[in-house]
């Protein structure tokens, strides 16, 4: 029975955001049965009685007035100040965090693990671990929804975003798109497979040995872009040793902190933040490289800072 | 308005037994007609019919939601009666129910004129209404569009091979219509009052309908922008919202939103109107801090413009951004809490009498609460991650809009249904139609909240089967609506053939359309000019319904 109310919970997400759902449905029903008893009192106690009659009274009260505006105005404040303290978890995912990839297509989501195990529409994740999925979408808007995580954000073609979550109990749950994205909108989803970390390494263990990073480097070169960024001194492209993750001055002289979405942008519409120093002679790879293609050389562009920091 | 004189001497009843609707039958008079009263009455058949229509296509997808798998209908069928529900509804009923009917028939009377400002453009209006109209029937017929009412792009313009661009061009010329409709408001509030007739003294229908105008004014013609574009890119292949042409979808929502989120208050506050004439003609009591409800109308007017962000907390649009739109939404708490402590206080006191009109205000002001405390929910950025788009989103809004507005026009329609066809409506049948409709909405939507924050989406076909049981709560609740509706609409025109006449003010209400104009009144409304000499809702507690 009380599955028919209460969601399943499981992430810590979940056990934050909860509370304040729970809270706000408890005083809305308050403020409900508020107001609405007091108009039936009202009406009760007030009505209109043959041959009596109760002269018109006061219009305002002041004081009254400002109870009712100050009071909601204060509340809305708190509703937004605690709403905006969660979305912060929500929005920022710690260090560490298990990183998978996913790209949407009308109407499947195809996820690439670490070390390149792929799969289609269901998502295995380990325990206990936190994991941050990167998403795009290759055609429409979609949305990827997580109903026991209580996490889920829009998969935006030409961009990428992210969500990130940590289960707290194996198990199965539901995977949506929450986005409508045309005829199979409500069969592109699947099921989340929360497992114990060892579990988790035994399947990864299933799948290919091309791990995103390593397909990255092969397009690397492959492609080309090693010719403009081979590192040296003098080539034509800024060195991507370390980029990941540092402050960019470009040409503008504005500064960005090279993140995912910069690195992509990069790649598919290099000429929109050009580096500083450098001409915008880098190519689009926008009509070259597929959703998957870009996310294996952002991973490859992000290992090589790691290689960096680690030497 | 208890002294009402012509400006020469006393006031005069009519010299002629004609109305407005008997001094000419032919269907010309009719179909060009540039009384104000004549079109609001065309414009109640226009929307009468479109919002049977858009109640078929809730049924139909209703009845796939009975069972868990995508089994009665095909996934697309089922994709273009959402859409087609969420375009006929919003652009066809909601947004000109209360302003093009009632505001239409009602403000040039209450503030004393003898017709809008600019009548051959009210005429306009609803030509161009129609027309709009034609094209919302072309696209059933060729085949209908399954895009959601939301027209989101690149799925809209590139993806979509419906009928996209009729369906757009349908929801422009809709708009186009209500610019029309927004500026005659306007005019007319400013420039046509009575002699006497203050900004003060004006009933808070005005003031309603004029911040309608003014948000109509502002906010249309960006929406009318958005649909040109999507449009141009569906034809053309400009890329303006496809990243795949060089575009931005997420630009795409911000320029929507921001006229549809001000769009709700085109829907709303109308009804905020109607509510505020209602309650205090039934308890017969001045209406309780008159000054508040217009300046919460303005305010809400006008935050309603900065607040569109709130549709996007999870868009991708970024966190700073997500906070300044939570935060200026949190504000619209405030004079919204404002109207209904006010109504509320305004049975304080008074005698109540509980007629149709004030069941339907009072379940109003039930519903609408409801409808504005979830909103909370969703204007909290953390929480809304969960809950947007899923059918929680679905239940608050219809808690609005059909709990708030459509209950909010029926109140209205039996309110002023003597004044405007002369006659009355059976009493007990109104109440009954009304309690079915109240019994039926909550057992429709209630269900959604909860199956909403259990994770359903919204636009599904198939869900899970652990939530049948809430769905088919739903659509029982549904048909009782749907039968409510009905039994409302068919009890009103069976009152315009056999019900009894109406007397010139069966309500003992104040107002000049009560306390001067025949019912139905005069085609001039005023057989002289009315000078007010007092502020609205002067009630004593004396006056008597004369009813019989
Ligand atoms: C014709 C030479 C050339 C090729 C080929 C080329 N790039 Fe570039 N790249 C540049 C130049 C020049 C810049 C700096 C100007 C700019 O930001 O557009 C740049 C900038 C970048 C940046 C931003 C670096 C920073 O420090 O902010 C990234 C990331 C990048 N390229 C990745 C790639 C990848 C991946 C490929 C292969 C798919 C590639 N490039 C191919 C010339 C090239
Ligand atoms: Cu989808
Ligand atoms: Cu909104």
């Amino acid at each position: 029975m009380l599955k028919y109310i209460f969601p399943e919970q499981a992430s810590t997400f979940a056990t934050r955001v909860d509370p304040m759902y729970y809270f706000l449905v408890i005083f809305s029903a308050l403020v409900c049965v508020g107001i609405g008893g007091l108009i039936i009192y009202f009406a009760v106690r007030y009505r209109k009685i043959e041959g009596e009659n109760r002269p018109s009274k006061a219009l305002h009260s002041i004081a009254l007035e400002l109870t009712w505006t100050v009071i909601p105005g204060i509340g809305g404040i708190a509703i937004f100040a605690w709403g905006a303290l969660l979305y912060n978890d929500f929005a920022n995912a710690p260090e560490g965090a298990l990183e998978i990839d996913v790209v949407g297509k009308q109407w499947m989501w195809k996820v690439q693990h670490a070390n390149g195990m792929r799969e289609v529409n269901d998502l295995h994740v380990p325990v206990g671990r936190p994991v941050k999925i990167t998403m795009t979408s290759q055609d429409v808007l979609h949305d990827y929804y997580i109903p026991a995580f209580r996490v889920k954000h829009d998969v935006v073609p030409g961009k990428f975003t992210s969500i990130w979550f940590e289960a707290t109990k194996t198990g199965e749950y539901h995977l949506f798109c929450a986005e409508y994205c045309g005829t199979e909108h409500s069969l592109m989803g699947g099921t989340v497979y929360v497992m114990e970390p060892e579990d988790y390494a035994q399947w990864l263990e299933g799948g290919p040995k091309t791990s995103p990073q390593e397909s990255g480097q092969f397009l690397f070169e492959q492609r080309g872009c090693v010719t403009c960024h081979s590192g040296a001194s003098g080539a034509r492209g800024p060195n991507l040793m370390g980029v990941y993750g540092s402050t960019v001055t470009l040409g503008s002289g504005d500064e960005v902190v090279a993140d995912e979405e910069y690195l992509r942008e990069s790649i598919m519409q290099p000429a929109l933040r050009v580096v500083d120093g450098f001409s915008p002679l880098m190519p689009s790879f926008s009509n070259q490289l597929t959703e998957e293609d870009v996310m294996d050389l952002v991973a490859y562009i992000k290992s090589l800072s790691a290689e960096e920091g680690a030497e | 308005m208890a002294v009402i004189a012509d400006r020469e001497g006393a006031y005069a009843p009519p010299v002629r037994e004609e109305n407005y609707l008997t001094w000419d039958h032919s269907i010309k008079s009719w179909l060009f007609t540039q009384d104000h009263k004549r079109i609001a009455i065309l414009y109640l058949i226009s929307i009468t019919v479109f919002f049977l229509l858009g109640g078929i296509f809730a049924m139909l997808f209703r009845i796939e939601l009975l069972t868990p798998a995508g089994d009665v209908f095909e996934a697309d069928r089922y994709n273009k009666f959402f859409t087609l529900h969420g375009v006929i509804m919003i652009f066809f009923f909601l947004i000109p129910s209360v302003p093009a009917t009632l505001g239409n028939f009602l403000v040039p009377i209450m503030v004393g004129a003898r017709d809008l400002a600019f009548p051959k453009i009210n005429l306009a209006s609803w030509w161009v209404f129609n027309v709009a109209g034609v094209f919302a029937l072309l696209v059933l017929v060729t085949g209908g569009v399954d895009t959601g009412w939301t027209f989101y792009s690149p799925l809209s313009t590139s993806y979509a091979n419906t009928s996209v661009f009729l369906a757009v061009t349908a929801a422009f010329a809709a708009g186009f219509s209500s610019i029309l409709t927004g500026i005659n408001f306007i005019v007319t509030v400013h420039k046509m009052r009575a002699p006497g007739l203050t900004w003060f003294r004006l009933p808070l229908f005005i003031w309603a309908n004029y911040a309608t105008g003014v948000v109509i004014m502002l906010g249309t013609p960006v929406v009318a922008i958005t649909l040109f574009l999507i449009a141009v890119e569906r034809l053309w292949g400009v890329g303006i919202f496809d990243p795949a042409l060089g575009g931005d979808s997420v630009l795409f929502q911000h320029m929507f939103w921001f006229y549809s989120h001000p769009a709700v208050y085109i829907m709303i506050l109308p009804g905020f109107g109607v509510i505020s004439e209602i309650i205090p003609c039934f308890s017969r009591n001045r209406i309780f801090g008159y000054p508040f409800i217009a300046f919460s109308t303005l305010s809400i007017a006008i935050l309603g413009f900065f607040v569109w962000g709130h549709h996007m907390f999870v868009s991708g649009q970024s966190f700073y951004t997500g906070m300044v739109f939570s935060f200026l939404t949190m504000f619209i708490a405030a004079p919204t809490a404002v109207k209904i402590m006010n109504w509320t206080f305004t049975l304080h006191g008074g005698n109540v009498i509980m007629t149709t009109p004030m069941l339907y205000a009072i379940g109003f002001i039930g519903l609408f609460t409801i409808g504005g405390v979830t909103g909370l929910f969703l204007a909290a950025m953390g929480l809304d991650v969960p809950l947007h788009d899923t059918y929680f989103v679905v239940a608050h809004f219809h808690f609005t809009m059909v709990g708030g507005m459509a209950m909010a026009f029926f109140a209205g329609i039996h309110f002023w249904w003597p004044k405007m066809i002369g006659k009355m409506y059976p009493e007990f049948m109104g109440k009954f139609a009304c309690i079915i409709i109240f019994t039926g909405f909550n057992l429709t939507f209630m269900p959604q909240f909860i199956v909403g924050w259990l994770g359903m989406p919204r636009r599904y076909h198939a869900y899970p089967e652990e939530w049948q049981v809430l769905n088919v709560m739903s659509t029982a609740g549904a048909s009782i609506l749907g039968f409510g509706f009905l039994a409302c609409i068919a009890c009103l025109i069976w009152s315009a053939f056999w019900g009894k006449p109406a007397k010139q003010n069966p309500w003992g209400a104040k107002g000049l359309e009560w306390e001067v104009c025949t019912s139905p009144p005069h085609p001039h409304n005023f057989t002289s000019i009315p000078v007010v000499t007092e502020e609205a809702y002067s009630y004593t507690g004396e006056e008597v319904l004369d009813i019989d």
